[in-house]
């Protein structure tokens, strides 16, 4: 689909905040002077089209009593996929990409206690052989997440 | 903390809030609870930052941002807070951590997201920050992504 300006405005105000009221799409609405009704067929178009992948609530799984971390594995090419499924098979990987570096795939784990960080990087450690290395987030430098449209 | 009225509230929203014009009060509807004692649970919820934001996640590659590149820095530890806090603002920098180096495997300790219609966009914005770390700064890498392998939500275990 393309996008004209005024779904990037739109797209633009919706990375930021919404209100905690009864009718939080009407005042976005007002603010950007459209109609609710335009915005929420234009945000659902986009949604459709998958230029939003999700509208709604970020969870911090920190603040929930949950874990983050990133890990990274050197995995050698020829036995890529093998390990792929054994490590995609853990419901806590989250994200994982295949990057290009020595250090190939990168993937995220969310549980629920951070034990179940150590845990799951063991168990992983144990099925493939490879070492699993950790980088917990130590400090966040947290200003934008936001695209320019 | 949170607690079982927090958790079934969480599972509720985790799919996304809906696009009509009185969504608290759809979802309220679902929970068995009043939009009021609903928005009080989340103005909650936020204040403690389980919830950082209610909004939009783009999907950058529907933008045309379809390179993205893990930038990465080993930076002297005594001016990480600052220079990181720098990187953080940078308007093409979507993500940005401290990290702890993993020696001998793997030395830095700055990671920054960034952004681009193509690698050279990206190199260019990589550029831009290397200038801004100058001497503080003794190597760095990028790692492009290749492939997604998986990517899921946060999914909530019930618990019992």
């Amino acid at each position: 689909m393309t996008l004209d300006a005024t779904d990037r405005a739109i797209l633009n105000r919706m990375q930021d905040d919404l209100p905690l009221t009864a009718q939080p799409y009407a005042a976005v609405a007002e603010e950007l002077r459209l109609s609710e009704h335009d915005l929420l067929t234009r945000l659902s178009r986009m949604k459709d089209d998958r230029v939003i992948t999700r509208f709604g609530p970020f969870f911090d799984a920190a603040a929930m009593g949950g874990a983050f971390c990133l890990c990274a594995m050197s995995v050698q090419p020829e036995d890529f996929e093998t390990v792929l499924t054994k490590v995609n098979a853990h419901p806590e990987v989250a994200h994982n990409y295949e990057r290009t570096h020595r250090l190939n795939m990168w993937f995220v784990l969310a549980t629920e206690t951070p034990e179940g960080i150590k845990a799951t990087a063991d168990a992983i450690e144990r099925e493939t052989g490879i070492k699993v290395l950790r980088f917990p987030k130590l400090q966040e430098f947290f200003i934008g997440f936001r695209v320019a449209a | 903390m949170i607690d079982a009225k927090d958790r079934e509230i969480i599972e509720a929203l985790q799919g996304g809030l809906p696009l009509v014009p009185a969504p608290y009060a759809r979802v309220a509807e679902t929970l068995g609870m009043d939009q009021d004692a609903l928005l009080y649970r989340l103005a909650e919820l936020k204040s403690r930052g389980v919830i950082r934001r209610i909004a939009a996640a783009p999907n950058h590659y529907k933008l045309g941002m379809t390179s993205n590149g893990m930038t990465v820095w080993d930076v002297i530890d005594d001016r990480i807070t600052e220079l990181g806090a720098q990187i953080g603002a940078l308007p093409f920098v979507t993500h940005s951590y401290e990290r702890p180096r993993a020696l001998p495997d793997w030395p830095y300790n700055l990671f920054a997201m960034v952004h681009g219609a193509d690698r050279d966009e990206v190199e260019a914005k990589r550029t831009q920050i290397a200038g801004i770390l100058g001497d503080a700064c003794r190597a760095r890498d990028i790692l492009y992504s290749t492939r997604i392998l998986k990517k899921t939500g946060l999914r909530l275990k019930a618990k019992g």
